[in-house]
């Protein structure tokens, strides 16, 4: 059964009657006439207090009786083969419980698992690590990009080429564009191999039963369902034999999606030791094996006509990921800026470097990067203000109203046109714009239930990155129940709770929020089945709000919520929500922009980033506290990657020369600089909620506004990250 | 759980060997041999004692949290894993474990130091405090309050060094400026970027206590 609801979708000045039709069990969404009471109010993350004080619980600080402490050990060669490993030695050694040679025989990067061990204590394992003697044969590796795409280089992966398959994309024809463009542009520009540094390396707790056909992970993790669904066909288990949590999560940014080699070889060693088994991964592991953002090498052609109108945009564009793939950076070429003419083409280039992860916006970053400053080689080219350009290209309404809005804040049209100082430090303004496609799945459940005594409780199989989950998914059932949030708990982490997809992509807000949405309305009918005899009323004629369930044309017909509650027969009831498929809605697009400005000392070639100004539409915004501590984080990764991250390999001996985290520059609170964050809030109709996710799309522009910013600076460009000094100075002819 | 449940099974502790006069005295290969001065270990030792320690697991006393508390460790053993491995507290957090994060930041005496780059044998005599010690979820200190409600975290792993960080930083000086604040929390890396909203929570706590209160030696979990 279904109904017919008219909708009043879009933003504020630009609203749209939409009529969609939704099954009869779904509250009806959320629209700009929605009046909420908690919904859209900062709301400090429920989850806060343990974590300032120290008493959350993440997996490193999971501790089990008779636990053993698992190590890895790792190739030093970056391309071999091992002829022999001997592991007698760490199995003699007092204190050392399982020793495990790993599947694996052919090594493609230096820090490829090779050996495992279970010991007493962290100091055994690694002394156990230090006897085991392996033979390798060593191979000719190449570690660089442009020596991997030639044809002498050693071949990563066989007698294959180093270079794989392009994949392309085509409308129009960029030929013909450029042809009738009044001005062309075509510069090279390439972005470094960036690590995610998720502060809890990744790693586990695994425990089998006695029978060892049962097996519980505590684990680091982004998804706890691909996880269990990895180790269940790894181990030959019915998934329901396995059991992963994940109550706390040290940051992923995309690194720990699935049962990753740390979580299968935990597992391993509790199966052979027969007793728990931790393994948390060294920080040097962590950044040369768990993953990177692939570096990419882009070569990009635009084309413009007398009216500012984009003709072409053209991008050849190689990356590495080192032994793994996903380096294409063409999305943003592809969508931000209309144009009749586009072609992309990209390629993986394969290097005996550790494997590529998703990594916050995927390929975006580097993409944006590379497109807008681009943009404003192209605008100064052809004589056109850099904002204004951008205007004529984009025809996003939403956007559109972002860039008013960040101009203003920002001071833009002041700032752009204010004279460089004749002194040494020159000041720079940038902007940049933002795309992604956050509007969830379907697919996640969410249990809702109640209790004697008047306290709620969210259940859902999802897991919490750092965005604030818990948080979010307790204000969704308060509001939708007319209670408190602190009379709403929420529990997740867990498989043992209903199914939820992973937090990765900006998923998990605009997923889990329908479904606890739909569980906590049909929790309410319930409760309202209840309240109606002792309200002398039908349910159907019942409303909650301010913890009172109340008749909805008499409202001095009232009882508290809590003394409803304490008519439930049992300790609590329940009831179930879905996330159904979207409905049409409004747009399926998330705009956004950024502006920056930064300082540069044209003596020293120090960049400092002094003020962003980060304007964006995430849909219905739940928590305007946690989401603009979303914004502000991606801003400054975007910042750090544009400054100063930059995995560095050595070409003679193949290996990562800074896998710490002072060698790999990270960035700081002296970097830090003052972020004003706006969001346009957007009614999209796609779901009950109408939320959309906000870590991918906060950090897509980051980077590009601050390299745009150092253009107008230095009046150069400089088209590599990171914007190190050396770079700057070399931009400016002084090295 | 009970507490002895959590703690790791360790190899049988070796008498404690007895000190050995004179600066030429042979330590073990992985044991430690060192000189008493006047700020360390004055309790236990005369000055220009030397001390020979390990290899093997000696007990030793550590004040923590105000609590005078006997472990059995190897002297190769930092004040970090101690803390987090044998005392089961683990709010203190393991991340770069070569003190260039912060998220190990504990006060020994009242002053900040990684405890990564500690050996936990080198705290004796000293007042070791942990993010536990300084307060707890039902009982805040000002500066984990602040936190909360400024949401200076996110991922929240960096957060109790960045809290000791800050606590430190307001015990020196309780109307800190941004620019002090920025400086105290120089070593303490956030990956997930919330820096601003640690500043906002550092200013409003100075402001809101006008003084901070002294740190309490509240209840450890040990």
């Amino acid at each position: 059964m279904s109904r017919r609801v008219t909708l009043k979708l879009g933003i504020e000045g630009d609203t749209h009657d939409v009529t969609v039709v939704i099954p009869d069990d779904e509250p009806t969404p959320w629209d700009l006439g929605a009046r909420l009471s908690i919904v859209g109010k900062p709301t400090p993350r429920v989850d806060g207090a343990l974590k300032a004080t120290g008493a959350a619980h993440y997996t490193y600080d999971i501790e089990l009786p008779g636990m053993l402490y698992g190590a890895i050990l790792r190739s030093p060669w970056p391309h071999a083969r091992i002829r022999d490993i001997d592991l007698s030695a760490a199995k003699r050694m007092a204190g050392v419980r399982a020793v495990l040679a790993l599947d694996d025989r052919e090594i493609r990067f230096a820090g490829q698992e090779v050996a495992a061990v279970a010991a007493l204590s962290t100091d055994i394992a690694s002394d156990a690590l230090s006897v085991v003697r392996v033979d390798y044969e060593t191979m000719p590796f190449v570690v660089d990009v442009d020596a991997a795409m030639t044809d002498s280089a050693p071949r990563v992966f066989g007698s294959g080429s180093n270079v794989g398959r392009a994949s392309s994309s085509s409308i129009g024809n960029v030929a013909r564009g450029l042809e009738q463009a009044a001005s062309t542009l075509e510069a090279t520009y390439t972005t470094p191999v960036q690590t995610h540094v998720s502060l809890e390396t990744h790693g586990a707790v695994a425990s089998f039963n006695s029978a060892g056909d049962e097996l519980t992970v505590w684990c680091s993790t982004q998804g706890i369902f691909s996880v269990r669904d990895d180790l269940a066909v790894y181990f030959s288990l019915p998934p329901d034999k396995v059991r992963v949590v994940c109550e706390f999560l040290g940051g992923g940014f995309g690194s720990k999606f699935g049962a990753t080699p740390e979580m299968i070889v935990a597992a391993r060693l509790a199966k052979a030791a027969g007793v728990p088994v931790k393994l948390m991964l060294p920080r040097a592991d962590e950044h040369r094996a768990t993953g990177n953002r692939p570096s990419s090498i882009q070569a990009v052609k635009l084309g413009v006509d007398g009216g500012g109108k984009l003709t072409a945009i053209d991008l050849v564009q190689h990356g590495s990921g080192g032994i793994g793939g996903g380096a294409g950076s063409a999305g943003p070429f592809k969508s931000i800026y209309r144009c009749a003419n586009i072609r992309t083409e990209e390629r993986n280039v394969y290097i005996n470097a550790g494997p590529s992860a998703p990594m916050r916006a995927p390929g975006w970053p580097q993409g944006c990067f590379a497109l807008e400053l681009a943009m404003d080689e192209m605008a100064r080219k052809a004589g056109i203000d850099r904002l204004e350009f951008r205007r004529r290209n984009s025809d996003n309404p939403v956007r559109a109203v972002e860039y008013e809005i960040g101009a203003r804040a920002f001071g833009w049209s002041e700032k752009s046109a204010s004279k460089k100082s004749t002194g040494p430090v020159k000041r720079g303004v940038g902007v940049a714009s933002a795309e992604w496609h956050a509007v969830g799945v379907s697919g996640p459940e969410a249990q809702v239930l109640a209790y004697r005594d008047g306290t709620v409780e969210v259940r859902v199989g999802t897991q919490d990155i750092g965005t604030g989950t818990r948080t979010v998914l307790a204000i969704v059932a308060a509001e939708e129940l007319g209670l408190p949030i602190d009379r709403v708990k929420s529990e997740i982490g867990d498989t043992r709770f209903l199914f939820s997809v992973p937090s990765g992509g900006s998923l998990s807000a605009p997923s889990n929020t329908p479904a606890v949405r739909q569980a906590a309305a049909h929790l309410k009918d319930k409760l309202f089945r209840i309240a109606a005899p002792m309200l002398g009323a039908e349910p159907n004629d019942l409303e909650a709000s301010n913890a009172t369930i109340r008749v909805r044309t008499n409202p001095s017909r009232a009882i508290a919520f809590a003394d409803v509650c304490k008519r439930i027969p049992g300790d609590s009831i329940s009831a179930q929500g879905e996330r159904i498929p979207n409905y049409e809605g409004f747009r399926t697009d998330q705009a956004g922009c950024q502006f920056a400005e930064v300082e540069v000392d044209t003596e020293t070639g120090i960049v400092r980033v002094t003020r962003v100004v980060a304007v964006h539409d995430a849909g219905r915004i739940i928590d305007p506290l946690t989401a603009r501590s979303q914004v502000n984080g991606g801003v400054l990764m975007g910042i750090g990657f544009a400054l100063f991250e930059d995995r560095r390999m050595d070409p003679q001996i193949g290996i990562m020369v800074n896998p710490t985290m002072d060698d790999y520059k990270l960035l700081g609170s002296l970097d830090a600089p003052q972020i004003d964050v706006t969001f346009v809030e957007v009614a999209n109709g796609l779901t009950n909620t109408g939320v959309m996710g906000l870590g991918e799309v906060a950090h897509v522009a980051s980077t590009a506004a601050v390299a745009c910013a150092v253009y107008d600076a230095l009046g150069v460009p400089v088209r590599s990250l990171p914007i190190t000094p050396d770079r700057v100075l070399a931009a400016l002819g002084q090295v | 759980m009970s507490s002895d449940d959590r703690k790791p099974r360790r190899p049988p502790a070796i008498s404690r060997r007895s000190f050995i006069k004179g600066a030429g005295a042979v330590a073990a290969a992985a044991g430690l041999v060192r000189v008493s001065t006047a700020s360390a270990d004055q309790k236990s030792l005369p000055a220009g004692v030397v001390e020979s320690l390990g290899p093997a697991a000696e007990s030793i006393e550590l004040k923590i949290n105000g609590r005078a508390t006997r472990l059995t460790i190897e002297p190769r053993v930092t004040l970090l894993r101690a803390l987090r491995d044998h005392l089961g507290l683990t709010g203190t957090k393991l991340v770069c474990d070569r003190g260039a994060c912060g998220a190990c930041t504990v006060h020994l005496d009242g002053k900040p130091v990684t405890s990564c780059m500690m050996l936990a044998v080198d705290a004796r005599g000293h007042e070791v405090t942990t993010i536990e010690g300084l307060g707890t979820p039902a009982q805040m200190h000002p500066v984990q309050a602040a936190f909360v409600e400024a949401d200076a975290l996110q991922c929240g792993f960096c957060t109790p060094g960045m809290v000791m960080s800050v606590a430190a930083a307001l015990e020196r000086n309780p109307a800190a400026t941004i620019d002090e604040i920025k400086h105290a929390t120089a070593g303490n890396i956030c990956r997930c970027g919330t820096y601003t909203h640690v500043f906002e929570a550092a200013l409003s706590a100075a402001k809101s206590t006008g003084k901070t209160a002294r740190t309490a030696h509240a209840r450890g979990d040990a």
